[in-house]
């Protein structure tokens, strides 16, 4: 029963960077462009968000606060993603590159800044960015009092975690209530559907395209940064995000462009990410490690067997669009 | 106040004639004027058809009322007053809505999210209230739409009238109808166009671009004529008649008249006994159909889109896999030969061609980012010998279709996909003929082409048709199966529901059929 709870516990915390990664490409995809640029965005929001707390930690020095290192550091990781999103929207809605190209390039791109920043800050202080075991509870403990915490087995699955998987949770589902149930959110997913049926409806689509992208990948960012500040200890490391933001890319197709799948998914996918550690079967950890990608392949083939409209992907997504063109 | 009230508040308050006045409009693309220095009126509760061949500017200038494009030089005036449309929100603010020949409507939403799509109403998104709205449309002009129904659900009829929900849902005046009718059943036809005047009588503005005549002749006030860009003139329908029409449209006299040899020597060429197709989700495609199609006859093919034409057409050329049943070929003084697990490549090679024009065009047969050329080469590629492919050929049947069937193209390098539409289609057209084929099956090859070239395509046929080859002739215009054709097959719900001859049957007796499964009737 334990086991089971503190598996479940941990899948959730380990699952909810992804959960920010993936909620925020599908509100990009939702608006018919294609980011593969997830992971590098995430490299961005990780590293700028870490940097972010340090830095106010190092001028408040004791009076910091952890509530507002905590704000700022989500504030800055999402700047960090949605400037990277704002290169990527520039090259593919206005100059109308090719997205693929252009989400690669980001990816690369992304991954090389994030590490400069969290290199150079590394060496500039010494060697060693974290930082301090006061500011640290605030970004890994639970907003909520511990007696509600401490009600056996309602308590660690409810109210124990970080105050991010809180946030992931609303976000997801804001996200959810938006694109089915309000004006904009219609607008939104015609856009991505058939821009030039939405264009001709009057919809702004270079607009939508715009905000979706950026917001998007604003929110993918909180991810990385989430990812640093919880799971990777508030430490800039070498690894930097070890591929969470690919991850995020396949649990887009896995939860068939539903931010509420995005919830149970992100979960299950950290679940299938720990495994290695709970599970100890005679096989090296790789192959633990290549679990997610495993079950996206069979969704993929039993959505695809099942045949529904309502679960294929946007479809214009990746496409280009031109009013004049013909 | 929202922006629909306002146009209805600007279009009513002044008491003009015009609706809409276009005033020396010119539009380029590139080294091509699309629309060359045109002035036009569109009169208030009349309808207006605009009439002309493919590439004559039509669609170009609707467009420039409809925000797609805008024009280069030139001005626009509606209810008297010059206006600024610059995107089709600007079009919905003066009152104007488009419907496209190809449908804008967005496949995974009901048509209600179709309709309210864009628009930016203050209060909640209540979606029982838009339903109700939508059903009170609907309702006034007799559409008989329900709101809440998947667009990916919908008949192409259904399609047409959402999208004609929706521009009334934005309060237009002046409704605009690319091609309304290429792609409906006479039933259909009838009954857009009772629904186009009980919106005349509620003196709305109506504008039809087509090419048919005799749509034309039905259903408008009066006609306007464009040809190569340029405007030609306009004439009271009462007072004209098509083939004035057609002088005004081609620019010279065109017969009418489709010439229809009675076949000579007719033997059966291609015979199909019980064919059963099932698709990959295991629904029916084609139930049981038998009929046989003779040498030196057109076959005509009739039945509401989607009854199985398209199966039928690929199952003949080795596409689908056939369930059950056999198809027998019996070439030129030759023996008879088994279809039925033959690949298509065997298929084509013992001389079956299928020119199939889908909806979109391209999808099927033509490659849009290749010229005239290299789509030539796709027929040829399998003759050559060396490792380097032989263009001379390919090139020599290039200029032969461009010149044979007047494709306009700037080179036949050019890509076909930035052909207008008619142009691709000649192209696709031009070469299956081009392969000598003992039986042609062509579907839709006219779809949306002008009479001029329409023309062209049928004396093709009927060419084919005189060296002794078996031409299956799938197509949407009623009038032109019962004038081209020698029989015609009627498809309804994927089976045969009967064999006329074309020469004494009526288009009811077809629109009938069209609409009632009778049963596989056999033809031996």
């Amino acid at each position: 029963m334990n086991a089971v709870i503190l598996l479940i516990y941990n899948a959730v915390l380990n699952g909810t960077p992804l959960l920010f990664g993936t909620v925020g490409e599908v509100l990009t995809q939702k608006s018919g462009n294609m980011n593969l640029g997830v992971e590098g965005m995430m490299y961005m929001g990780g590293a700028v968000g870490l940097g972010a707390a340090f830095y106010y930690e190092k001028m408040a020095g004791a009076a910091a606060s952890g509530p507002v290192a905590v704000i700022l550091a989500l504030i800055f990781a999402f700047l960090a993603g949605a400037v990277g999103a704002l290169i990527y929207s520039f090259l593919t809605i206005s100059l109308r590159a090719n997205q693929n190209v252009t989400g690669l390039a980001l990816a690369i791109f992304g991954t090389g800044a994030g590490q400069f920043i969290g290199e150079y800050m590394r060496t500039r202080e010494g060697g060693y960015v974290a930082i301090s075991n006061a500011l640290k509870t605030a970004f890994q403990s639970s907003p909520f009092p511990k007696a509600l915490q401490s009600v056996p087995v309602v308590g660690q699955l409810l109210f124990s975690y970080n105050i991010f998987v809180y946030i992931g949770f609303i976000i997801a589902i804001v996200m959810a209530v938006f694109f089915m149930r309000t004006r904009k959110g219609l607008n939104l997913r015609a856009v991505g559907e058939s821009p030039a049926t939405a264009d001709a409806a009057g919809i702004n689509i270079t607009r939508y395209k715009y905000l979706a992208t950026v917001i998007g990948g604003g929110i993918s960012a909180i991810g990385g940064m989430v990812y640093i500040m919880t799971i990777a200890g508030c430490v800039w490391n070498h690894e930097g995000l070890a591929g969470e933001g690919w991850l995020a890319v396949a649990l887009v197709i896995f939860c068939l462009w539903n931010p509420l799948n995005a919830i149970w998914g992100s979960t299950l996918f950290g679940a299938l990410m720990i495994l290695y550690m709970r599970l100890h079967l005679p096989i090296p950890d790789q192959l633990y490690k290549i679990l997610p990608y495993i079950v996206t392949a069979i969704v993929l083939v039993v959505v695809s067997l099942r045949k529904k409209r309502e679960n294929e992907p946007p479809a214009s997504l990746g496409l280009a669009y031109f009013r004049e063109d013909r | 106040m929202n922006a629909r009230v306002c146009a209805r508040e600007r279009v009513t308050q002044l008491d003009e004639v015009h609706a809409i006045e276009l005033r020396n409009i010119t539009k380029r693309f590139g080294s091509v004027t699309a629309n060359d220095n045109i002035s036009l009126t569109i009169d208030r509760g009349r309808i207006l058809s605009l009439l002309g061949e493919n590439g004559s500017g039509k669609t170009s200038l609707m467009n420039m009322l409809s925000g797609i494009y805008y024009p280069d030089e030139g001005e626009i005036l509606v209810g008297g007053k010059p206006v600024s449309i610059r995107s089709p929100r600007d079009a919905f603010e003066n009152g104007i809505g488009m419907i496209h020949q190809h449908f804008k409507l967005v496949d995974v939403f009901t048509a209600a999210e179709n309709i309210v799509l864009g628009l930016e109403e203050k209060g909640k998104f209540d979606r029982k209230a838009i339903a109700a709205k939508v059903r009170e449309i609907s309702d006034r002009y007799g559409f008989g739409i329900d709101p809440n129904k998947k667009v990916y659900d919908m008949s192409v009829s259904e399609k047409q009238t959402v999208e004609i929900v929706k521009v009334l849902y934005r309060g237009a005046e002046v409704l605009i109808l690319d091609e309304p009718t290429a792609v409906l059943t006479p039933q259909e036809t009838g009954k857009l166009f009772e629904i186009l005047r009980a919106m005349r009588a509620d003196n709305k503005t109506i504008v039809i671009i087509t090419h048919k005549l005799n749509e034309v002749m039905e259903i408008s006030d009066e006609v306007a004529v464009l040809r190569k860009g340029r405007y030609i003139g306009r004439v009271k329908t009462s007072e004209t008649n098509p083939a004035a029409l057609t002088e005004m449209m081609v620019g010279r006299a065109v017969s009418l008249n489709i010439d229809r040899p009675v076949p000579v020597d007719p033997k059966p060429r291609l015979k199909l006994n019980g064919v059963t197709v099932v698709d990959h989700e295991g629904v029916v495609k084609l139930d049981h159909i038998s009929f046989t199609a003779y040498s030196g006859e057109i076959l005509g093919v009739a039945g509401i889109a989607g009854s199985g034409q398209k199966e039928l057409l690929e199952a003949i050329a080795g596409l689908y896999t056939i369930r059950s049943g056999n198809i027998t070929y019996t070439p030129e003084g030759a023996k008879p030969q088994e279809l039925v697990g033959k690949t298509p490549m065997q298929i084509r090679q013992a001389g079956v061609a299928m020119a199939f024009v889908p909806e979109d065009r391209l999808g099927m047969g033509l490659v849009g980012d290749m010229g005239m050329t290299g789509n030539m080469m796709l027929r040829s590629w399998l003759s050559g010998r060396s490792i380097f492919v032989n263009r001379k050929g390919p090139t020599e049947l290039a200029k032969q279709v461009k010149e044979r069937l007047e494709v306009l193209t700037p080179d036949i390098e050019y890509p076909v996909r930035r052909l207008s539409g008619g142009n691709v289609q000649k192209v696709l057209v031009g070469r299956e003929i081009a392969s000598a084929p003992s039986v042609l099956m062509s579907a839709y090859a006219v779809r949306g082409l002008d009479i001029n070239t329409s023309y062209t395509i049928y004396n093709l046929m009927t060419e084919q048709k005189q060296k002794g080859v078996a031409v299956i002739f799938v197509g949407e215009d009623l009038d032109v199966l019962l004038e081209l054709c020698d029989r015609i097959l009627v498809l309804c719900g994927n089976r045969v529901s009967g064999i006329v001859d074309a020469r004494t049957t009526t288009k009811e007796e077809i629109g009938l059929l069209m609409t009632r499964v009778g049963g596989g009737r056999e033809d031996a």
